[in-house]
C-alpha cells in the first residue's frame, strides 16, 4: 500500500465514529441483512406451515433427527472452537490460535459433509424440494443455511491460512473476531431451524 | 367525452364517489395554497440587488402548526372512511338474504354459476354461463370468488367495486346494483397475454327481464323437479 | 492523515495504471461516475420500453414506426403483439426501478458524495465498493439478455405476481422469467455490499467535527436509504428465490394447486417494495435540501425536523406494505390497519414540503439549473403525494387500484420527484465530478421542455384512472367504457414522444460538456460543503489534511459576513471578531 493510497478499510486510524472498529461494523451491518434474508425465509416458513392449514408430515417421519441433532452438537462445538480461537488471538497465543480455527474448520466442514449426506438420503428416499410445501421450504431454508455454511468455511480455511501467516500476531486480531461473528451467526440460524424445522 | 367516473349503479358506489370528491376537495384546497405558495415565494424572494437571504434556521412553532393540521385532517379521513369499507368488505356484515352467484375467473374469461330454482348454488340445478352476468335490479347478491390459475381482479367500474381473485381462495363481494342496464367487467390485475380482452358483460334488469332471460336459456324460473331442465350449460 | 501541506493541491503522485484507475477502480468518486453512465444508458433503455407501451396505447393496433426491424414473433407486421406489450410494461417498470433510478440516486450519488461530504478519503471497504458496481453488469447484461430469449422476457408486470409468473403454462415465458430471477438476485448483492459501505462510511469515517447533526442532509438521506436497503432488500432476494425454485426445481411457495399462497408472493414482495419507494425519493428529498438551501441563500428551514421527518418515514416504511393489497383479499380489518399508517406517513412527508417552502421564504433564489430542478421536485413531489392520499383510503382504493391513478402517481412521484433530483444532482455536482461546467442555457432548455411534456403527459393519466381505464392493458378499446377515453391516450402518447426528444438536449449537453464545458473552478455554486472545498475534479484520496469541521451544513448568508455562505472547515474567526454561529 503506497503512501498516497487513502487509509481506509482495515487501515483506516481509528477516527470519531461509535468507538466500533470499522471491519465490525461492516461485519455487523452485513449480518443484519443476513438476518432479513432468512427471515424471508423462515417467516414464509411460518405462514405456510401454521398459517394455513395446510397438510404438514411430522418432521421425524421424514428427517433423520438423531443424526441432525449430532450435527447440530458439531456446529454448535466449532463455535465453541471459534471462541477460544478468538481468545487465543487476544492473547497472542498464535500456535492456540492456529489450533483452534483448524478444529473450527473440521467442525464447520463435518457440517456441511454430513448435510450433504443427509441431503442425498433424502433425495433418495423420494423426499425432493418438489416434495409439497414441507420439501419447498425444507430444502430453501436448508439449503441457503449450507451455502452460508459453506461460504464460512472457505472463509475460515482463508483465515487460517493467513493466521499460519502470522497476520494475526501482535494484537492485529480484528480479522478474526469478525469471522468470529459470521460463524456465530450461522451457527444460531442453524439452532433455530434445527428446532422449528426439525424437532417441532 | 365521459371523460370521469362511469355513471353509479350500485348502493354503495355513492359513498365511495362522496369519499372520493371529500378527498379531491380537501387535496384540491391544499394543492392550490401550496403551490400558490411556492409560486410566490419562488417570484418575491428571487435574488434581487441589495437584498440579502435573511438567516432563519426554523420555527418551532411552524413545525408544530404543520405537522398538527395535515395530521388532525388525515386521520379524520381515515376515521371516515373505515365505515365505508368495513360495510362493503366485512363478509360478517353482508345481507344474510342475498342472493349467491359463483364468479369463476380463469385465462380469460368469467364464468358465471347461478344457483338455479332451488337457489342454492353448489347443487345439481346451477347453471354456468360465460361472460354474461345477469343480476335483477335491487337484489343483494353475494359473489362466491374463485380463480382457476392466476390472480385476476373483478372490477365493475359502474358498481365501484373490485376485488381480487385468488386460486385457492374463495373471496366473497357483495353487490346491489341499483340502476338498470348494461355495464362491463374487467379483469384489473394482469393476468397473461389475454388480459386485456378478458371482458363480461353486466345485465342489470328486472326480475321479469332477468326471467325471461332465465327461459331463454333454458332455465325454469323457479320451483325444482326437472334437471333436464338443465339445457347444456354445465361448467366446461 | 497523508502528506502534502498544499491543501487542494492536485500534487498526489498517481502511479495506478489506466486499469486501476478508472476500470477497476477503487476509488468512490470513480464508481460513482460509472454508476452514473450505467444507470443513463438504462433510463435510455427503460424510456424505449415506454415508448413502445405509448405506440400501443395510443394507436392500439398500428404499426409501430421502426417495428418492421422486430422480429414477427414479437410484433406481427410491425404491430406490438400483446405477450410483447405485456413484457415491454414489465421490463420499463423493472430497468427504470432497478437499473436507472435506484443506481442513479443511490449508485451514483451515495457512492460520489458521502466521503467527500464527510471528511473521509474514500469508502470504508473501498474493494467491496468496486464489486457493487461491477456485479451491476452481469445483473444488467442477465436482464438485458431476457428480452431476446425464446419466450420472451417477464411479462408479470415488474412485480411478478405468482402464480402467472412462476408457471410458464400460464404466462408463456420460460428463461426469461428465471433470468429476471437471478438478474434481481446478483443485482441484491450490488446494492447490499454498497449500503454496507455506505452506513459503515458515514458511522466511522467522519471527520472531526462533523458531528450526527451536522451532516448535510444529503448524506442523512442516503444513510438511512442504505438502512433501508440493508432490512428490504434481502426480502425481496428471498422472495425471488422462492420464485425461481416455484419455477425450475418444482417447489410450491406460491401454488395454490399444492397448498402454496399466492398472497405469501404478495406479502413477501410487498413487504420490500414499499421500503423500495422510500429508497427510490429519501436521496432524491436530501440532495434537493442541499440545492435549495445552496439556491436560495439560506440555511435549510427545520434542519432537524427534516431529519426527523426523514426517519420517520423510514420507519414507517416498513409498515405501510398492505396498502399494496387492499384488495387481494387480504382480511378487511388487517387492511384498515395500514390504512391508518399509510394515512400517517403522509405526515413527515407534508413536513418536508413545508420546510422547502420555509427555506425559500425570505430567501434570495438563484435560479440556476439545479435549483429549477429541485423546486420542480418540490411541486411535483406535491401533486404525488396528494393523489396518495386518494389510495389511501380504502373504498376510493377500490376503484382506483389497478387504474392509471396508480400509475399518474407513481410517476409522479418517481419522475416528478426523484428524476427532477437526479437532474438537478447531476447539473449541480457535475463541475465537481468532470472539472467542466453543463451549459447552463441549455440546461435551462432542457429543463423547461422536460418539465412542460412531463406534466402534459402524466396528468391527464389522472383522468384516465377516473374514467377506470386499468393499467397493463395492451387494448383499451376493447372495452366499450373505454373508448370515450382515448383521445386522451392519444394526447399522453404524443407529449410523452416529445418528451423523449427533450432528453436528447440533456444528452447533448451532457456529452458534449465532457470536452468542450467550460473549465469549473472550484466551489462554481459558493457551496458550504466540504466537496467544495476540494478541485474539480478531487484528487484520488480527496483532502491533502483530513479537514476538520466546525460548522453546520448551511450556513448561508450569516449575519456579519461578507461572503453569503460558510464552508464548514471554515475555522472560526479569532475571538472578537464576528464569528459563524450555528454549531
Amino acid at each position: 500500500m503506497t503512501a498516497h493510497e487513502p487509509a481506509v478499510g482495515r487501515d483506516a486510524p481509528p477516527q470519531g465514529g461509535v468507538g466500533v472498529y470499522t471491519q465490525k461494523v461492516g461485519m455487523w451491518v452485513f449480518l443484519v441483512s443476513e438476518v432479513m434474508f432468512f427471515t424471508a425465509l423462515i417467516g414464509s416458513y411460518i405462514i405456510l406451515r401454521w398459517g394455513t392449514g395446510a397438510q404438514w408430515p411430522e418432521p421425524r417421519t421424514v428427517l433423520a433427527i438423531p443424526i441432525t441433532a449430532l450435527n447440530t452438537f458439531i456446529l454448535i462445538c466449532s463455535s465453541v472452537s471459534m471462541v477460544k480461537a478468538y481468545a487465543a488471538a487476544t492473547r497472542d497465543d498464535q500456535p492456540g490460535l492456529r489450533k483452534w480455527l483448524v478444529t473450527t474448520v473440521i467442525g464447520g466442514a463435518t457440517f456441511v459433509g454430513v448435510q450433504a449426506f443427509e441431503y442425498h438420503h433424502l433425495i433418495e428416499k423420494g423426499f425432493l424440494p418438489s416434495s409439497g410445501l414441507f420439501g419447498s421450504t425444507f430444502y430453501t431454508m436448508t439449503g441457503f443455511h449450507g451455502f452460508h455454511v459453506t461460504c464460512g468455511v472457505i472463509s475460515m480455511i482463508w483465515v487460517t491460512i493467513r493466521a499460519f501467516r502470522g497476520k494475526y500476531a501482535g494484537g492485529n486480531y480484528r480479522g478474526v473476531e469478525t469471522i468470529g461473528l459470521y460463524w456465530h451467526f450461522v451457527d444460531l440460524v442453524w439452532i433455530i431451524l434445527f428446532t422449528i424445522v426439525y424437532l417441532i | 367525452m365521459h371523460w370521469w367516473f362511469p355513471s353509479n349503479a350500485s348502493s354503495v358506489g355513492g359513498q365511495v364517489d362522496s369519499l372520493f370528491y371529500v378527498i379531491l376537495y380537501i387535496t384540491g384546497a391544499v394543492f392550490v395554497l401550496v403551490e400558490a405558495a411556492l409560486l410566490i415565494f419562488l417570484v418575491r424572494y428571487r435574488r434581487r440587488e441589495g437584498r440579502k437571504a435573511e438567516y432563519i434556521e426554523g420555527s418551532t412553532k411552524a413545525e408544530i402548526i404543520w405537522t398538527a393540521i395535515p395530521a388532525v385532517i388525515l386521520v379524520s379521513l381515515a376515521l371516515f372512511s373505515q365505515p365505508l369499507w368495513s360495510k362493503i368488505k366485512d363478509a360478517d356484515r353482508f345481507p344474510p338474504n342475498a342472493a349467491r352467484i359463483g364468479v369463476e375467473a380463469k385465462q380469460f374469461e368469467w364464468h358465471f354459476t347461478y344457483p338455479g330454482p332451488d337457489g342454492k348454488l353448489g347443487t345439481d340445478d346451477d347453471f354456468m354461463n360465460i361472460d354474461s352476468l345477469h343480476l335483477v335490479l335491487n337484489r343483494d347478491y353475494v359473489i362466491e370468488l374463485t380463480s382457476r390459475d392466476v390472480v385476476h381482479d373483478f372490477f365493475i367500474p359502474a358498481f365501484r367495486i373490485k376485488q381480487d381473485a385468488v386460486p385457492g381462495m374463495k373471496i366473497l363481494v357483495w353487490i346491489r346494483p341499483t340502476v338498470a342496464g348494461t355495464y362491463e367487467l374487467a379483469c384489473a390485475e394482469l393476468c397473461g397475454l389475454g388480459h386485456y380482452r378478458m371482458r363480461a358483460v353486466v345485465y342489470v334488469e328486472t326480475q321479469q327481464d332477468f326471467d325471461a332471460w332465465l327461459k331463454s336459456e333454458g332455465i325454469a324460473a323457479s320451483s325444482p323437479t326437472d334437471s333436464t331442465a338443465q339445457a347444456g350449460k354445465g361448467a366446461s | 492523515m497523508t502528506a502534502t501541506a498544499h491543501p487542494g493541491a492536485a500534487a498526489h503522485q498517481d502511479d495506478r495504471s489506466f486499469i486501476r484507475k478508472y476500470v477497476f477502480s477503487t476509488d468512490h468518486k470513480v464508481i460513482g461516475i460509472q454508476f452514473l453512465f450505467l444507470s443513463l444508458f438504462f433510463l435510455l433503455v427503460g424510456g424505449l420500453l415506454a415508448m413502445g407501451i405509448r405506440w400501443q396505447l395510443g394507436f392500439p393496433g398500428q404499426p409501430m414506426p421502426l417495428g418492421g426491424w422486430l422480429p414477427q414473433s414479437v410484433a406481427p407486421g410491425g404491430v406490438v403483439a400483446p405477450k410483447t406489450y405485456n413484457s415491454l410494461v414489465t421490463m420499463h417498470g423493472t430497468f427504470m426501478i432497478f437499473f436507472a433510478v435506484m443506481p442513479l440516486l443511490v449508485g451514483v450519488f451515495a457512492n460520489y458524495l458521502i466521503p467527500l461530504k464527510i471528511g473521509a478519503p474514500d469508502m470504508a471497504f473501498p474493494r467491496l465498493n468496486m464489486w457493487s458496481f461491477w456485479l451491476m453488469i452481469p445483473s444488467g447484461a442477465l436482464m438485458l439478455t431476457s428480452l431476446f430469449v425464446l419466450g420472451g422476457s417477464s411479462a408479470a408486470g415488474w412485480t411478478v405476481y405468482a402464480p402467472l409468473s412462476s408457471t410458464p403454462d400460464y404466462s408463456g415465458v420460460h428463461l426469461g422469467q428465471q433470468l429476471w430471477c437471478v438478474s434481481i438476485v446478483i443485482f441484491g448483492l450490488s446494492s447490499l455490499l454498497g449500503s454496507v459501505n455506505y452506513i459503515t462510511t458515514v458511522v466511522n469515517l467522519r471527520a472531526p467535527g462533523m458531528r450526527w447533526f451536522r451532516l448535510p442532509l444529503s448524506v442523512w438521506a442516503l444513510f438511512i436509504t442504505a438502512v433501508l436497503a440493508i432490512l428490504a432488500v434481502p426480502i425481496l432476494a428471498g422472495a425471488v428465490i422462492m420464485l425461481l425454485f416455484d419455477q425450475t426445481i418444482g417447489t410450491h411457495f406460491f401454488q395454490p394447486d399444492a397448498s402454496g399462497q399466492p398472497l405469501v408472493w404478495q406479502h413477501l414482495f410487498w413487504f420490500f417494495g414499499h421500503p423500495e419507494v422510500y429508497i427510490l425519493i429519501l436521496p432524491a428529498m436530501g440532495i434537493v435540501s442541499d440545492i435549495i438551501a445552496n439556491g436560495a441563500r439560506k440555511p435549510i428551514f427545520g434542519y432537524t425536523s427534516m431529519v426527523y421527518a426523514m426517519i420517520g418515514i423510514a420507519f414507517l416504511g416498513f409498515i405501510v406494505w398492505g396498502h399494496h393489497m387492499f384488495q387481494s383479499g387480504m382480511n378487511p380489518t388487517l387492511a384498515s390497519s395500514f390504512m391508518v399508517s399509510t394515512i400517517v406517513i403522509a405526515v413527515p412527508s407534508a413536513i418536508k414540503v413545508f420546510n422547502w417552502l420555509g427555506t425559500l421564504w425570505r430567501g434570495s433564489i438563484h435560479f440556476t439549473t439545479p435549483m429549477l430542478n429541485a423546486c420542480a421536485f418540490v411541486a411535483m413531489f406535491i401533486i404525488g403525494g396528494l393523489s396518495g392520499i386518494f389510495m389511501a383510503s380504502t373504498p376510493v382504493d377500490m376503484y382506483i387500484h389497478g387504474t392509471y391513478f396508480i400509475v399518474a402517481h407513481i410517476h409522479y412521484v418517481l419522475f416528478g420527484g426523484s428524476l427532477f433530483a437526479v437532474f438537478a444532482g447531476i447539473y449541480f455536482w457535475y463541475p465537481k465530478m468532470f472539472g467542466r461546467q453543463m451549459s447552463e442555457r441549455w440546461g435551462k432548455v432542457h429543463f423547461v421542455l422536460t418539465f412542460v411534456f412531463y406534466n402534459l403527459t402524466f396528468f391527464p393519466m389522472h383522468i384516465l384512472g377516473i374514467g377506470g381505464e386499468m393499467r397493463r392493458i395492451y387494448d383499451p378499446t376493447v372495452y366499450d367504457f373505454l373508448r370515450p377515453l382515448q383521445p386522451i391516450n392519444v394526447f399522453i402518447t404524443i407529449n410523452a414522444f416529445l418528451l423523449g426528444l427533450s432528453q436528447l438536449v440533456f444528452a447533448v449537453n451532457f456529452l458534449g460538456s465532457l470536452f468542450k464545458g467550460e473549465k469549473a473552478e472550484r466551489n462554481p455554486w459558493h457551496d458550504t460543503g466540504l466537496e467544495w472545498t476540494t478541485p474539480s475534479p478531487p484528487p484520488h484520496g480527496n483532502f491533502a489534511e483530513t479537514p476538520h469541521v466546525y460548522h453546520g451544513p448551511y450556513e448561508y448568508s450569516v449575519p456579519g459576513m461578507a461572503e453569503d455562505y460558510l464552508p464548514v472547515d471554515t475555522p472560526p474567526a479569532p475571538a472578537g471578531a464576528a464569528a459563524g454561529r450555528h454549531a
